[in-house]
């Protein structure tokens, strides 16, 4: 007799059935194959993690199981690459922005062949599966690699039209997404400017610019800080590399200060890239990198690491108004 | 112009070569010698024996077995050749110069500013590298990823992957193993160069790699050992294996050669891996390979 189980039951095969999220992925590389380019899918033993099962049974002659080799995996994509058709492989950003860095740097961008590579539940979204699972460096390790796009999309539909629009750039490109679970920011049909800046508006006050799950967090703060008469500007920054220097020049010159956000460590990051920008344009305004601060994030479910270490709307909220009570007097970072 | 007439080399046959065939891939090999040492007195320091010990292997792939068509070396139909032991580019670059996808002049220039030719191959810059490589252990999985694009798009052309013995040691290596196994990527050839030092030393005294053909074949790779200077048997058992189109499994030929091969000196001195021969010594050295048999 077939075991009932409670609906609240789930095994990893039916992620896709829990995290709708999971199908975004998927479901724009099939538009891709039915728009008629050739797209080869892969991943390492995290179909059902990335959800490219979705991928793998509507098309199984255009996707390739891998196993737990992500270093053949990458480098097998790019000479994929080399006979024309699009390879798209994933695997957990700490593996990918970390154990590959090297097949990245050498096969993939020193080759010039446009690979698409998606490092997925980035960051501190794997929670309690620990440090090892965790990715804070993977902006800093893959937008150091010349010839390589990094694009962070805050959610589901962004990532989807960010693919969308890939099939036209000609670089490869490091993708470094979520768990599937992020909240919508955008609407599905939505038009990803690869390079673009994406200005959700504008302050005087100061101006948060964050990239990837922070941005729906970004969002929501500034929505709070507005109730108090504060004005904020918000710029989701999801491509990191290359960089849209205009609009953080816009942003310095608009606003009296700059908020970083990410899901990441404050060195190597999307604070990092801005202020380098700054700098060079010897700026003068004041920033406040907000992350990972140089170290192993803790382990708890996700969430509950989002609000321990301020990335959820709450945290940038009051990091923002802390920002903003020392920028008067106090030096950059001194929060 | 009749498109076959183009064709460099495209022997799908299973025959014996003849003695004309013979002499003359000898000579091509003399040739990837000689080459190597004009071309490393202009950098003053590179990979002669490395060179020496697949010269024999370069001049049967590039002069009778793969499809390549003269000038065109991006042809889509062509076969495949990576350099997994990158560090040997400086003996395929005069084959590439030979066979017109670089100027000749280009070779005179080798490894100076703003020429292409660097001690490693750069398929960005060079015309006729089909991967680029320097980072040892990736190259097979380069390989297995244009047996697959080339599955994809219903071509028959064949990739060979030349791996040198060292090359064993990295573990990507065996991941690609498994993985063109796994996929049945029958069109895949790995050449490895069991020439039996690396820069330290011995292989087998470094990191040893015995039982090779045994790992190999517990890969489910099909696997043959070959007297890698034999050029005749060399090239022989590629032609066969290139035509055999219904073969499945992944094949690796083990290529018993002698690093430094041609110069006495070099096969007795594991250092001759890297270094560099003063003028005088050079000339000996073309001397000595010019004596040897062709």
């Amino acid at each position: 007799m077939k075991n009932q189980l409670s609906p609240d039951s789930w095994q990893y095969r039916s992620l896709n059935a829990i995290t709708p999220g999971l199908n975004y992925f998927s479901d724009a590389l099939i538009d891709l194959v039915e728009k008629g380019y050739p797209i080869i899918a892969g991943s390492g033993d995290l179909q059902f993690s990335n959800g490219l099962n979705r991928f793998a049974s509507r098309y199984p002659n255009r996707y390739i199981q891998f196993g737990i080799s992500e270093q053949n995996m990458v480098s097998v994509a790019a000479g994929i690459a080399t006979t024309g058709q699009m390879p798209f492989v994933a695997t957990f950003a700490s593996f990918l922005g970390l154990l590959c860095c090297e097949q990245i740097r050498m096969d993939v961008a020193y080759c010039q062949q446009p690979v698409r590579l998606i490092g997925h539940h980035t960051g501190i979204s794997l929670g309690f599966y620990g440090t090892s699972h965790h990715a804070t460096e993977d902006i800093s390790t893959m937008r150091a690699i010349a010839g390589l796009t990094v694009i962070s999309p805050a959610d589901g539909p962004s990532f989807a039209a960010a693919i969308r629009a890939s099939v036209e750039w000609q670089e490869p490109i490091y993708f470094r997404i979520g768990r599937g679970r992020e909240p919508d920011v955008y609407d599905k049909n939505m038009t990803f400017e690869i390079g673009k800046a994406i200005e959700h508006s504008q302050g005087e006050d100061l101006t948060i610019i964050a990239c990837g799950m922070p941005v729906k967090s970004a969002l929501d703060a500034a929505d709070a800080l507005r109730n108090d008469g504060i004005s904020v500007g918000v710029i989701d920054m999801a491509t990191i590399k290359p960089l849209d220097r205009q609009a953080i020049l816009a942003a310095a010159k608009r606003s009296r200060l700059l908020i970083t956000v990410e899901e990441h460590n404050i060195i190597g990051g999307l604070g990092a890239a801005v202020a380098e920008v700054l700098a060079d344009e010897g700026c003068g305004i004041k920033l406040f990198r907000h992350g990972i601060r140089d170290e192993y994030s803790l382990i708890a479910p996700p969430n509950h690491l989002y609000a321990h270490y301020k990335l959820d709307a709450a945290g940038v909220e009051a990091v923002a108004r802390g920002a903003m009570a020392k920028a008067g007097n106090a030096s950059i970072n001194a929060v | 112009m009749n498109n076959e007439s183009q064709i460099v080399m495209a022997s799908n046959s299973r025959s014996p070569l003849t003695a004309e065939q013979t002499a003359f891939l000898k000579d091509r090999a003399q040739f990837v010698r000689l080459e190597t040492v004009r071309l490393i007195e202009i950098a003053k320091v590179g990979h002669y024996t490395s060179v020496f010990s697949c010269a024999e292997i370069l001049a049967a792939l590039f002069y009778d077995v793969m499809s390549l068509r003269r000038g065109e070396p991006r042809w889509p139909d062509r076969d495949r050749f990576l350099l997994g032991k990158g560090h040997a580019a400086v003996g395929l670059y005069p084959i590439l110069a030979d066979h017109g996808f670089i100027p000749k002049e280009t070779l005179e220039n080798y490894t100076r500013l703003g020429n292409p030719l660097g001690d490693h191959p750069d398929m960005t810059k060079v015309p006729g590298i089909d991967f680029s490589s320097g980072s040892i252990g990736h190259a097979l999985s380069n390989g297995a990823g244009m047996a697959i694009g080339g599955r994809k798009l219903n071509k028959d052309f064949t990739v060979f992957t030349l791996l040198g013995d060292g090359e064993m040691q990295e573990g990507q290596v065996w991941e690609a193993a498994l993985f063109a196994a796994h996929h049945r990527l029958g069109r895949l050839i790995a050449i490895v160069d069991r020439n039996g030092y690396q820069l330290d030393g011995k292989v087998d005294d470094v990191i040893g790699i015995e039982s090779l053909a045994d790992k190999w074949r517990s890969f489910n790779w099909i696997v043959h050992e070959v007297d890698g200077h034999n050029v005749a048997e060399l090239t022989l058992l590629l032609r066969t294996l290139k035509a055999d189109m219904a073969r499945k499994q992944p094949v690796c030929v083990i290529a018993k050669t002698v690093k430094g091969k041609g110069v006495s000196h070099m096969e007795t001195e594991p250092g001759w891996h890297l270094g560099y021969l003063a003028p005088v010594d050079a000339q000996a050295a073309i001397e000595e390979i010019m004596r040897t048999e062709r």
